[in-house]
């Protein structure tokens, strides 16, 4: 283990660390716009929008996430979207991981109780009403665990844009692992951050999942 | 520069070559993953001490980081120790072992949630501890989380393509080529989404018939 080396190549992994935190923090809320997006779609009345959301949810999570950002950063200047690396990569990350959010959203409002909705509409509600008075409080306590699994995933994926060659930790670790061939002193620095940052993250979610129970 | 997509059957025969080689790493690394986290399974379950720390230290390393980084890892780690594997072995030990360690965590919950009966009665019978998990509790174990591995294998499938990034020729990689002749991104990379959603539906289509056929003969 070469200490000396670790110690003069860290400042640059916190740098790309940071990268990585705002990467997953504009990918998340992306991410969830088009989840409640999907969801809606998915879970509409009009049979254009159902068939939009199936489409949307079945395409975005059978091809691979690399191949998604492949197109958008380097075809998209074909058809006139010119994007830098960064923005590519949230975008197309943000819309992948909003395929797999719209099936979270999608399965927490379906194991609210049926009579809620039944009982709401007796009462004179109308749907909207019914939808957002009474479904989705009781919907956001049962996603948030799950979507707590879809944001772990979504930090580690963010790694998917070293490849386009935005400056974040795995990029470093790669760039590091050539210059200095020291993989496991690189792995072990960039590694570690990493479960920093899914282990602050995945405490904020079990704190957010508590407080819901309790209220 | 518009898009023309008469030039893709021309590479026709990269993308199918391509297309082969994705389903051998995938059915490699998954058969590695399924095993492998049989043994992880065990070991972080029942092995000595020696041997059960490791595998928690390396599941928890494992789990916490990318698969891309991993892979880094393992295709320069291993050079650096003076072992000089071919890409398409290396790739396939990185995405065998991550998603062994996913695949493991799944069968040591199976593990423990066998009816205890079952291994009470086996050792009744006379049947050794080892001989118990082998043949009473793993095979149960394992039949009941094989719905979520599934779903671990289609996300293996998936991220076969990140192999593509220490040059291991797949779709991804065969791509890329096609792309390096005739400067068509968009048109190859969609070509190449084509045949992963492709191989998809084959793979989900396969697995829900093992589905089926498990719950049938329960």
């Amino acid at each position: 283990m070469d200490t000396d080396l670790i110690l003069r190549v860290y400042p640059f992994f916190l740098e790309a660390a940071w990268v990585t935190i705002q990467l997953s923090v504009l990918t998340a809320l992306l991410g969830l716009c088009c989840g409640a997006l999907g969801a809606a779609a998915r879970m509409s009345r009009l049979a254009v929008f159902r068939w939009i959301g199936a489409v949307y949810v079945s395409l975005w999570r059978g091809t691979p996430a690399l191949i998604q950002i492949f197109i958008l950063y380097f075809g998209g200047p074909q058809i006139g979207i010119q994007l830098d690396s960064f923005e590519a990569g949230t975008i197309a990350l943000g819309v992948n991981i909003g395929a797999y959010m719209t099936e979270t959203i999608r399965g927490a409002i379906l194991s609210v109780d049926k009579g809620q909705t039944e009982a709401a509409r007796t009462l004179g509600m109308s749907r909207w009403e019914t939808m957002r008075k009474v479904i989705l409080p009781q919907a956001a306590r049962l996603m948030i665990r799950p979507l707590g699994v879809n944001i772990n995933a979504l930090i580690k994926g963010t790694a998917l844009v070293a490849p386009i060659s935005v400056v974040e930790l795995t990029y470093t670790a790669q760039r590091f692992i050539g210059s200095t061939y020291k993989p496991f002193e690189m792995f072990l620095i960039a590694g570690l951050l990493y479960m920093v940052i899914i282990y602050v993250v995945g405490h904020g979610i079990n704190w957010l999942d508590r407080r819901a129970r309790i209220t | 520069m518009g898009l023309d997509f008469t030039v893709v059957p021309g590479y026709f025969g990269i993308l199918l070559m391509g297309m082969g080689w994705t389903i051998s790493i995938t059915v490699c690394a998954g058969l590695l993953s399924f095993f492998g986290g049989i043994i992880f399974a065990v070991i972080a379950l029942y092995g000595h001490w020696t041997l059960r720390l490791p595998v928690r230290g390396f599941a928890f390393l494992f789990m916490g980081t990318p698969l891309l980084l991993q892979l880094f890892l393992i295709y320069f780690g291993l050079i650096q120790i003076g072992i000089d594997l071919p890409a398409f072995v290396a790739g396939v030990i990185g995405l065998g072992l991550h998603f062994a360690v996913y695949n493991s965590e799944l069968i040591q919950a199976s593990i423990l949630a066998v009816d205890k009966g079952q291994y009470e009665g086996a050792r009744t019978l006379g049947l050794s501890r080892g001989q118990t998990l082998r043949r009473i509790v793993i095979p149960q174990a394992v039949r009941a989380v094989i719905p979520p591995m599934g779903n671990n294998m289609i996300a293996l499938l998936k991220d076969s393509a990140l192999v593509s990034v220490i040059g291991v020729m797949e779709l991804t990689l065969a791509a890329q080529q096609a792309i390096s002749r005739t400067y068509r991104p968009f048109e190859f990379y969609l070509a190449a989404a084509f045949c992963y959603y492709i191989i998809n539906l084959a793979l989900e289509a396969g697995l829900r018939r093992l589905e089926r056929r498990i719950a049938a003969s329960r």
